[in-house]
């Protein structure tokens, strides 16, 4: 119980800090801290992420940092490519789709670390990023 | 311009929302570093719209999950409550940090979530 709320706690100065939800730490919280199954635990923690992502959010939008138009666009969008994945989770190998992905998010990483490192930022990327490029 | 833009936002949505539907997480993982590397956004921009999107990602499939009775309300705030504590604090400390820290420290992220995926944790 009381590490379930001490990862809860993580998990929401993670998604604060760098934007994601927290379900990656909430799934194990729930699994292992509170004795939910699996599935019930990715299900309760998309329930959690909510009112974090929600308070995220609206700290951020306060400090300038939220384009609420493509935020609304991507949301929609994803929802449509959560039914997708969830017909796709169906079909193919899940061990596939984890090498797949893995090796994705690896590639990313590799490109922003490359970027950081080159220094090659753009100097608007420290300022709320031009406005410019958000509404081209 | 406008159409390619439209395009990339589209195909970060998918890509984010397959991961989620794939994975049960909210796809903030894709959405934060692929708005910095194609369309240009700021680390901070990037994270504030990805929180705004997670939200219309998690409540959709918290209704489809709910419709299925795996959701489990107390649990979820037992967890959920002190997250929203936690993320007043990340969202205050990310002012005051530099936007390349961000970068570097969501790298890592990436490096221990594909890691994960790769050992099939």
């Amino acid at each position: 119980m009381i590490e379930a709320v001490l990862i809860g706690l993580v998990a929401g100065v993670v998604a604060g800090l760098l934007g994601v939800g927290g379900g990656a730490l909430f799934v194990p919280a729930l699994t292992i801290g509170l004795g939910l199954s699996q599935l019930d635990a990715e299900a309760t923690s998309l329930l959690a992420i909510i009112p974090v992502a929600l308070v995220g959010a609206a700290r951020q939008r306060s400090h300038g940092n939220v384009d609420l138009r493509t935020g609304v666009v991507l949301g929609v969008v994803a929802v449509a490519g959560a039914v997708a994945g969830v017909a796709i989770a169906n079909a193919v190998p899940e061990r596939g789709l984890e090498v797949g992905f893995g090796l994705f998010l690896l590639f990313v990483a590799g490109r922003l670390v490359r970027r950081d490192l080159r220094g090659d930022r753009g100097s608007g990327a420290e300022v709320g990023q031009g406005a410019g490029e958000r509404h081209v | 311009m406008a159409g390619r833009r439209t395009l990339r936002l589209a195909a970060i949505g998918t890509a984010a929302g397959l991961f989620s539907g794939l994975f049960g997480v909210g796809g903030g993982v894709l959405i934060v570093p692929l708005l910095v590397l194609w369309c240009g956004f700021g680390e901070r921009l990037a994270t504030g719209t990805s929180l705004a999107a997670i939200v219309i990602i998690a409540a959709a499939a918290t209704a489809v999950h709910g419709v299925y009775g795996n959701v489990h309300l107390r649990e979820g705030l037992l967890v959920g409550l002190p997250a929203v504590a936690g993320v007043l604090l990340g969202t205050e400390l990310q002012q005051r940090i530099s936007s390349r820290a961000i970068s570097l420290i969501f790298a890592a992220l990436l490096a221990v979530v594909a890691i994960a995926l790769l050992a099939g944790l």
